[in-house]
């Protein structure tokens, strides 16, 4: 049989430490990866798990189970306004067919350096919580849990189980701006998540390095402004050196990097207004 | 694949339902959902165009939800209820959205049309009266590369507002004849026609540009391997390994030979298996070893390489040439002068359907090909060459067309489908996958050109020179049409004194450029056509009125030295655009007047066309056969491919107009290349104008026979009831019972075939002579808004003037109008092919429904002598303005002057900066 489907965590983690799989949820990444070739690997569907679905407050804040959809998202209606820029993201991925069967779980997983979800997840503080049968649950923030271009620190016996936005970072407003060169169904040329809070702000941008990554020196700046200065003035070119876009058919690095900065002002202007 | 076993000891399938109908689905639970729909429950009407979430084509809904069928395991629909098309009609009645689609000409080929209705239906079911942009929102994950999507929208918003008939001859807005199984999803494609038990084809083709390949033991490989029956290479072809559109330039193997591939896609091997087994086999596995070659990527280095095809020293396949007056004179005398040079790139035709198709051996012996194509009688030509068999020995039968615009001219799957069925002695079946079509079909040629023109004081152009080199990539195909058509159009449709065109195609190792609607003239376009603006600038004139100054009248001579009396309609359009451009243009710099601050910058852009229908001083004829048969219906032979276009409805509408009855009371009958007659390709805008031609002069024919046998005048009407013909003259009634009449062996009483070749002439060794027997003529308007801080472009609005002579269908007309100005739109802002970079529609991109903006199509009828009825051909003219129409607003909003397309927001904001940094110096 070429696919398991486990109804329980306990169960799917006893499998993932018996042999290679791929993981299955929404298949959004899955499939497109085996247009010409066939899997290598046998699935694991882990989207019939009841307990990874959801969006969900706990005692600390908010829990993403592994298979909840973008759509999950964006029907979420409890959400505070620093989610906003999630919900923004969730409406950019793709098209509604992706939305509908893509996990924001998943985005994470397959760690594209243009994945509509880590910007408005840095923003959130997000931390992942992975499983494994030999070492239990253990979490780590989503920043170390990317590592590279289609890398993160899973291992083979391990799986994301749940994102967690701690609800001190779900404080303040927050935005989302996408940069592509068409309407739908669209990579991202450049994407920025912003969140301005009292006495805290988060900057993160996305398409323009390997792995997206938060300004902390614009960071820095928008904490020590001044009141009554707009937030955008704020933005300076130095706050992006840290950047490194690369040329692809898409757009040049230096486009990129003017596009990001650009994008941030307006992702800054966007929460004050 | 063991998956025979596995089943054996887990006879439990996967339940669920589909359409209300509980299914057990006994396929392996990691099939593709759209797979088991298609394979294992036999509905067809759920599409595959990418198998990646791009296309939106296999849209269904899962619990009323919508989602791609080609992302879902089979295993994730246990217990859980999916909807397709097939569900959406109750008792074989279309519902209200279908009727809408229908009505409205929202299906065109008729691909895309399952995943829209599908994705609508779950919008109208949670939204009853939905707003543009909820529709858009709601169908943006389906592509469509036909309609230009406006009519989609227009269906879903007044779903459930019937539109009457709209009459039923020549000039009637009727919904397309062929229409209802493109809503009902029933119409069959090419990867819809295949017995259950067809054996898969898969094909072995160059990772490489360029490379050195040797194959090893093949025969070894299909016995070792459970479920292949055979492999194939060009050692196996029985005739000549040898295919090319333009047989004297036929230059391009079936299969790689002599050890060396010359673009990475090139076909080398195929092998045919079980489909189970087939498909899940990883290529890598098959024993073929590849050493990469150095290529040749760009024209320039093509012109000091060594020669890819030996006859064709420089890599210059075709040189076209155009010459009239003294270019050096009228240049150097010019009072005003601009010039600039241009680069465009690879597009992809990016039809929604693959190539596919299926063959099989007749109970008479001959091989049967039945596959999408856009010229049967061409396929059946080249395949009888390929397996050194006369042609009547080869049957084609086309499938439904879901989208072709050029490239499906070429062969591509026929011969080795002919092949597979030849060696097998099974049907044999194929579905290039989507990187596959993407990487071995042909492509537009991407140009670099270099363009001078100039005027003299009071703005009446004096000269224009044209230079221009057309990467034909390795092998021929229409390239030689490309060369040759450049020079003859890069004037535009204006009064040019001194002329001087060049157009060449080298070859590179490149993808293989073709056939794409227009044939080089789009590209050679966006030079003459931006160029004209600034020249205007240039001479203090409105950019509309220089247009109008110089618009070729009726009895001036072309660049080519053809003169046409009447029926020059390219005047008529821009005087149509006159309102609108002083009105759009008004508004555009008053919106930038009151919002200075704003980095949207709005403007105005121009394009016009010209198009010359038909094959270029060559013959091109049509023969349309069509009678009455036995039971007294009216068959039509309709040998004109409708490739989403039109032409199964237009040519039945010119002919029920010449016999004189509804286009509705006639059979259209497609058949195959045994009884339908060549109406030659669907290509050069040619099946209006010729075939209509000739629908014409049959039905004139059959008129004629009818009225002589009932012994009655040539005013009598003809009336089809019951079996029988009535024939009216003043108070008398003659009824023809058909049943009493000797009747040939395909049932007719009366038959005709009538042929029709447009007149042309030879073009001397200047380009003078008379290219083709008509034009057709276009302008079109761009509204847009640059972003000056990000270079995007947002289209507000197009209006598009088009003479088509006659709109033999208006509906049909605003579908050609809106359709290939979202080609152009795409051409202009995104569509940039690579080799090796953009194998797919999510790298590729083409416009979605969020991309086209409301555009407001104006029929201009300027009659022609020689068409039908007086009609043009429309279907590649309407691509040919919105580019430059596009640029040319780009800079009326920013001053920024974009010479490479696509004008992407990068190179527009680098253009920004250029023109800012200029102003400022």
């Amino acid at each position: 049989m070429r696919l398991t489907r486990p109804k329980e965590l306990t169960e799917t983690l006893d499998l993932l430490a018996t042999r290679d799989w791929h993981v299955l949820a929404g298949g959004t990444d899955l499939f497109p990866a085996h247009v010409e070739r066939p899997f290598s690997r046998p699935l694991l569907d882990i989207s019939g798990i009841p307990d990874l679905r959801g969006v969900t407050r706990t005692d600390t804040g908010w829990r993403i189970g592994a298979t909840a959809t973008w759509t999950d998202i964006v029907r979420a209606d409890d959400l505070p306004p620093a989610f906003d820029a999630l919900k923004a993201a969730a409406r950019e991925v793709g098209s509604i067919q992706i939305q509908n069967a893509a996990t924001v779980a998943g985005n994470l997983c397959n760690a594209s350096p243009a994945a509509d979800g880590v910007p408005p997840l840095l923003i959130l503080d997000t931390v992942v919580e992975l499983a494994s049968a030999a070492r239990g649950h253990r979490t780590m923030p989503l920043q170390d849990f990317i590592q590279g271009n289609r890398q993160t620190v899973l291992q083979p016996d391990e799986m994301m189980v749940a994102l967690h936005i701690p609800a001190a970072s779900a404080a303040g407003r927050s935005s989302f701006v996408k940069l592509g060169s068409r309407r739908y169904l669209v990579i991202s040329i450049a994407m920025v998540a912003a969140r301005l809070a009292d006495g805290d702000a988060a900057v993160a941008v996305g398409s323009c390095s390997v792995v997206a990554r938060r300004l902390a020196s614009l960071e820095r700046a928008l904490i020590a402004r001044d009141t009554g200065e707009p937030w955008e003035k704020c933005v300076e070119p130095e706050h992006f050196a840290d950047l490194k876009p690369i040329d692809d058919v898409r757009a040049s690095a230096g486009y990129r990097r003017d596009a990001a900065r650009t994008c941030t002002i307006r992702a800054l202007a966007e929460i004050a207004s | 694949m063991s998956m025979g076993a596995e089943l054996a000891g887990h006879v439990e399938g996967i339940r669920f339902t589909v359409n209300d109908q509980p299914v057990e689905a006994l396929s392996d639970p990691a099939t593709r959902l759209t797979s088991v729909l298609r394979e294992e429950l036999a509905l067809k009407g759920t599409k595959v165009g990418c198998d990646a979430g791009d296309c939106g084509a296999c849209t269904v809904l899962i619990d009323g939800a919508p989602v791609c069928a080609c992302m879902t395991a089979v295993a994730q629909v246990a217990g859980r209820s999916v909807t397709t098309v097939e569900g959406l009609a109750r008792d074989g009645t279309m519902s209200r959205l279908q009727r809408s689609f229908l009505d409205h000409g929202a299906a065109q080929c008729g691909i895309c049309t399952p995943g829209m209705l599908v994705a609508a239906t779950a919008l109208l079911n949670a939204v009853k009266q939905p707003s543009e942009t909820q529709v858009q929102d709601a169908l943006g994950g389906v592509l469509c590369r036909c309609t230009g999507y406006r009519r989609i929208i227009d269906a879903v918003m007044d779903a459930g507002t019937r539109i009457e008939s709209r009459g039923k001859g020549v000039g009637a807005a009727i919904p397309r004849l062929d229409g209802v199984p493109k809503v009902l999803g029933t119409d069959r494609f090419g990867d819809d026609v295949s017995p259950h038990d067809a054996l898969l084809v898969r094909v072995i083709r160059s990772p490489f540009h360029r490379a050195r390949f040797g194959i090893g033991d093949l025969d070894a490989f299909v016995a070792a391997t459970p479920g292949l029956v055979a492999a194939f290479t060009a050692r196996d072809i029985p005739g000549q390994n040898l295919f090319g559109v333009i047989p004297p330039f036929a230059d391009q193997p079936v299969f790689a030979h002599g050890g060396e591939t010359r673009f990475r896609g090139e076909a080398v091997a195929a092998l045919v298996g079980e489909r189970e087994a087939l498909q899940d086999l990883d290529l890598a596995a098959v024993p073929v070893s590849w050493t990469e070659l150095d290529p040749t990527m760009t024209t320039e280095t093509a012109k000091t390489s060594e020669p890819m095809h030996q006859s064709r020293p420089g890599n210059v396949l075709v040189e076209g040439f155009v010459a009239r007056g003294d270019i050096d004179a009228a240049l150097t005398g010019a009072a005003h002068v601009v010039g600039d040079s241009f680069t465009t790139a690879f597009v992809e035709h990016g039809y929604i359907e693959p190539e596919a198709g299926t063959a099989f051996i007749r109970d008479d012996g001959r091989i049967e090909i039945q596959a999408c194509t856009q010229a049967p009688h061409m396929d059946r030509e080249a395949v009888a060459a390929i397996m050194g068999v006369p042609e009547d020995q080869i049957v084609v039968t086309p499938t439904a067309v879901g989208g072709g615009f050029g490239s499906k001219i070429d062969v591509s799957i026929q011969p080795i489908l002919a092949l597979a069925a030849r060696i097998t002695g099974r049907p044999c079946r194929i579905c290039y996958t989507r990187p596959e079509s993407m990487r071995s079909t042909t492509k537009r040629h991407p140009a670099r050109m270099t363009v001078n023109v100039g005027a003299d004081a009071q703005g009446k152009l004096m000269g224009l020179r044209f230079e221009g080199d057309f990467d034909t990539g390795a092998y021929a195909s229409w390239g030689p049409t490309v060369a040759n058509r450049v020079p003859v159009h890069a004037s535009g449709p204006y009064n040019i004194p001194a002329y001087r065109a060049r157009a060449v195609a080298l070859h590179t190792n490149g993808p293989v450029s073709g056939a794409f609607r227009g044939f080089g003239v789009p590209q050679a376009a966006i030079a003459q056509e931006t160029l004209f603006d600034r020249l205007a600038d240039a001479c203090g004139i409105d950019r509309l009125e220089f247009r109008l100054r110089n618009a070729l009248l009726d009895g001036q001579p072309t660049v080519t030295g053809q003169h046409f009396d009447t029926g020059v309609g390219i005047h008529a359009c821009l005087t149509a655009l006159q309102e609108p451009w002083a009105r759009a243009r008004t508004a555009a710099a008053q919106w930038n007047r009151d919002n200075p601050a704003s980095p949207l910058r709005r403007g105005v852009g121009l394009g016009t066309c010209w198009y010359g229908c038909g094959n270029t001083s060559l013959p091109n004829p049509s023969t349309i056969k069509a009678g009455l048969r036995v039971d007294g219906t009216v068959r039509l032979h309709q040998g004109a491919v409708d490739i989403g276009q039109g032409s199964n409805t237009v040519i039945t509408q010119i002919f029920a107009e010449a016999l004189g009855v509804a286009a509705t009371d006639v059979e259209m009958f497609v058949g195959n290349s045994d009884v339908t007659p060549d109406a030659g390709k669907t290509s050069a805008s040619r099946q209006t104008f010729v075939s209509g031609k000739a629908a014409m002069l049959a039905g004139l024919a059959l008129r004629e026979a009818l009225l002589r046998h009932g012994n009655v005048s040539d005013a009598a009407e003809i009336t089809l009831t019951g079996g029988k013909v009535v024939l009216r003259d003043g108070g008398a009634e003659r009824r023809l019972d058909p049943a009493t009449l000797p009747v040939d062996a395909e049932g007719f009483v009366f038959r005709v075939a009538e042929t029709y070749d447009p007149p042309t002439a030879p073009l001397d060794e200047n380009g003078q002579g008379e290219p083709y027997a008509l034009y057709g003529y276009g302008a079109q308007m761009v509204e847009l808004e640059v972003d000056s801080e990000l270079g995007t472009v947002k289209l507000r609005h197009i209006t598009a003037a088009h003479d088509v002579g006659r709109a033999i269908n208006p509906q049909l007309v605003q579908g050609q109008i809106e359709g290939g100005i979202a080609q152009g739109v795409g051409m202009a802002l995104m569509e940039d092919y690579q080799p090796g970079r953009t194998e797919n529609l999510h790298d590729y991109l083409i416009p979605t429904i969020g991309d086209i903006p409301e555009i407001e199509s104006i029929i201009i009828e300027v009659p022609d002598a020689e068409g039908p009825y007086g009609a043009k051909g429309l279907g590649e003219h309407v691509l040919i303005p919105t580019a430059p129409a596009i640029l040319n607003a780009i800079r009326d909003a920013t001053g920024a002057i974009v010479t490479t397309t696509p004008a992407t927001p990068d190179r527009i904001l680098t253009a920004i900066r250029a023109a800012r940094r200029t102003a400022n110096d």
